[in-house]
């Protein structure tokens, strides 16, 4: 059994806005019967683009349904350039969350909303995705799945499947998905960053501590705090396991500070305060 | 109100003689059997009437059955066994339709350098028998073959199998934890080898299950340990729900006859009734070559895990074939082997009853599907326009 959120239910038993367009300004069909899920969206633009209907047909599970559902109640009376801003994620928080397994519901949702974009502006609505199919037994694209990688900041084969289903069938092509993976966050990496203010280097150091570094620490029963950030010197000291540990040296140079060059700043020096 | 609970392959309620036979053993006898003070050593003659009333169920003799902790332990140790005592032997035959606990340990044997050969069934289900004859081989070690499907229900020739195996001198076990308590079996008048049920299918609860092991069958035991079952399958006696397990077959016994003529004409009265009220919809499986309590239906057009939600709203419990409720994203391997076309494949929902199954519980399910498809049918973007709803 699933863990839906009483909102998702909600958009599931009573959906919103079920239906075709007659004479729709934009339509975009996404997913097959093959594929398990498959939605249509249909769109009204009105002469100042602005997005005055939204109806749907989906043949899915509950979470499809619903990510429909709530796909048409947050691009309805949108400009149209704001709906396409609508991305995955704001589907998934609009229903306050959606079970990892189930992301790729959401993004059927996000895909259907560009096809129907798209129709609208007289597009091909292939021109958008094109690329290489990675995934044949779900024709996943090599671009859908780094878009995904990168929008979601995936890290792992198995989320991308969460995400796109691709690799979830034979799983003939997981080493492909490892490899566009690996290659999005080899660019991420790469891409100049933006100087950072100093409180938006403190917040982003924390982050990096939180998701990078504390979980190994707390693994090996020890962790991590931040006491300090002044200019591009970090001050932290370890705590429980750690501090007593004959290689904390090395993992504070090989580890915590090599996480956090990757990650906010490569001109980054590590320092530790004794207890 | 309480659920229409037509998910009884999934898992069965305990029967109420059952929790009552075994509570004792929570509470004043909690002694171990293997005990030298008649505080524990008592309960050893509770295990072995329970042994006795498993082995009346299935015709087998007491010393054939060998108490373990669910069915997945059976099949595994069956397999296993039959493996270890055929070392020179390197193929495994079983069908395309088995349960995860025989079909995921054939596929990692298979990554161990085992052959392995899954044998196809046709549209209705049935085992293609010729494939399955063409498939043994002198290199063949064991045969696993279930003996009625649990998504289905269809029934697998198991006795004929044990004898083209036993000709052959291979060895052949049966996943029947869907057939035992359900249908007849008597190992007296078969050539299986090797049989697994479990308890929570036939009414005694969760975490007991049993491997009959036909008298002179070469073993090895899974577990190694204390001389508990023999030596074949080393661990404590799990008394309580040993008796559990004893009790539920004794009850299985007697009830089989009148109950499964009940549950026949109820499952019956469903399938029916629900094909002839919601429009193309289709059975998947054999009409009659089949467990009296199951069927599978698919419904064009929807998804099975919506059906579910909507059912399980209106407190009726079934499951689905579905990819969205396997987890695995594919729907199931047992509709993709009889080719069940797409569309009623993922939509494919399984109603299982029991000798709990009331009238009522088929009347409400009656009600309640026309209804929910009907809605399910507004949504999807495959009904056609102008379709019977």
């Amino acid at each position: 059994m699933w863990d839906y959120s009483e909102k998702l239910k909600d958009h599931f038993y009573n959906p919103r806005n079920v239906g075709k367009i007659e004479n729709a300004d934009g339509v975009g069909e996404v997913g097959s019967l093959a594929c398990g899920d498959a939605l249509t969206l249909y769109l009204k633009v009105n002469k100042d683009g602005i997005v005055e209907d939204a109806k749907f047909q989906t043949f899915g599970c509950g979470s499809a349904i619903a990510s429909a559902s709530a796909l048409t109640e947050m691009i309805i009376g949108k400009p149209l350039a704001e709906a396409e801003k609508v991305t995955n994620q704001d589907i998934a928080e609009f229903l306050e969350g959606l079970p990892r397994e189930k992301m790729h519901c959401s993004v059927m949702g996000r895909e259907a909303l560009e096809a129907a974009i798209a129709n609208y502006r007289g597009e091909k609505p292939t021109e958008h995705d094109a690329g290489e199919v990675v995934c044949m037994c779900f024709g996943v694209t090599d671009n859908e799945i780094r878009r995904v990688v990168r929008e979601n900041r995936l890290t792992t084969v198995e989320e991308v499947t969460n995400f796109t289903k691709a690799g979830g069938g034979c799983g003939g092509c997981r080493d492909r998905i490892q490899e566009l993976i690996n290659e999005v966050a080899a660019a991420a990496r790469a891409e100049p960053r933006k100087p950072l203010t100093n409180l938006q280097k403190i917040k982003l150091i924390e982050e990096v501590i939180d998701r990078e570094i504390r979980p190994s620490l707390q693994a090996d029963g020890g962790d991590i705090e931040l006491i300090d950030v002044d200019g591009n010197r970090v001050v932290v000291a370890l705590r429980g396991a750690c501090a007593k540990c004959l290689s904390a040296e090395f993992t504070l140079a090989g580890f915590v500070e090599a996480k956090l060059r990757e990650f906010v700043d490569p001109a980054l020096v590590l320092e530790e305060v004794q207890r | 109100m309480t659920p229409a609970y037509l998910d009884n392959n999934a898992t069965t309620a305990v029967a109420p003689e059952v929790l009552d036979a075994m509570l004792p053993f929570f509470k004043e006898r909690y002694g171990n059997a293997s005990s030298m003070h008649s505080f524990g050593g008592d309960c050893a003659q509770d295990v072995a009437a329970a042994r006795e009333k498993v082995a009346a169920l299935i015709g087998a003799s007491p010393d054939e059955i060998i108490f373990t902790s669910c069915g997945t332990e059976s099949d595994g140790t069956a397999i296993r066994a039959a493996l270890q005592v055929n070392l020179g032997k390197r193929h495994i035959v079983t069908s395309r339709v088995e349960h995860p606990a025989v079909r995921a340990l054939c596929a990692w044997l298979g990554e161990r350098g085992y052959r392995v050969t899954e044998v196809g069934v046709d549209s209705e289900g049935l085992l293609d028998m010729a494939e399955l004859e063409s498939a043994l081989t002198p290199d063949t070690a064991v045969v696993s073959i279930m003996w009625a499907n649990n998504e289905t229900g269809v029934l697998f020739p198991v006795e004929r199998i044990a004898e083209m195996c036993r000709e052959r001198g291979i060895l052949f076990h049966t996943d029947a934890v869907q057939a035992v308590g359900k249908i007849p079996i008597d190992m007296r008048k078969s050539a299986v080898d090797m049989l697994s049920l479990s308890g929570h299918k036939l009414h005694a609860p969760k975490g007991i299950g049993a491997l009959f092991v036909r008298k002179g069958t070469p073993f090895e035991p899974l577990m190694i340990g204390g001389h508990q079952e023999r030596g074949r399958r080393a661990g404590t006696e799990n008394i309580a729900f040993i008796v559990g397990v004893g009790k539920a077959c004794e009850l299985a016994a007697a009830t089989m006859d009148k109950e499964g003529t009940r549950v026949k004409a109820l499952r019956d009265r469903l399938e029916g009734g629900l094909l002839k009220t919601v429009p193309e919809s289709r059975r998947n499986g054999h009409k009659t070559q089949r467990l009296p309590n199951t069927t599978n239906i698919g419904f064009r057009y929807v998804e099975g895990e919506a059906i579910l939600l909507l059912l399980d709203r209106e407190g009726i419990c079934a499951s689905s074939g579905s990819a969205c409720t396997s987890g695995s994203l594919q729907p199931s391997h047992v509709l993709s082997a009889m080719g069940v076309p797409m569309d009623y494949k993922q939509s494919a929902t399984r109603f299982s009853l029991s000798r709990y199954t009331t009238d009522t519980d088929i009347d409400r399910t009656l009600k309640a599907m026309p209804r929910i498809v009907k809605r399910l049918r507004q949504i999807s973007p495959f009904t056609p326009a102008g379709a019977a709803p």
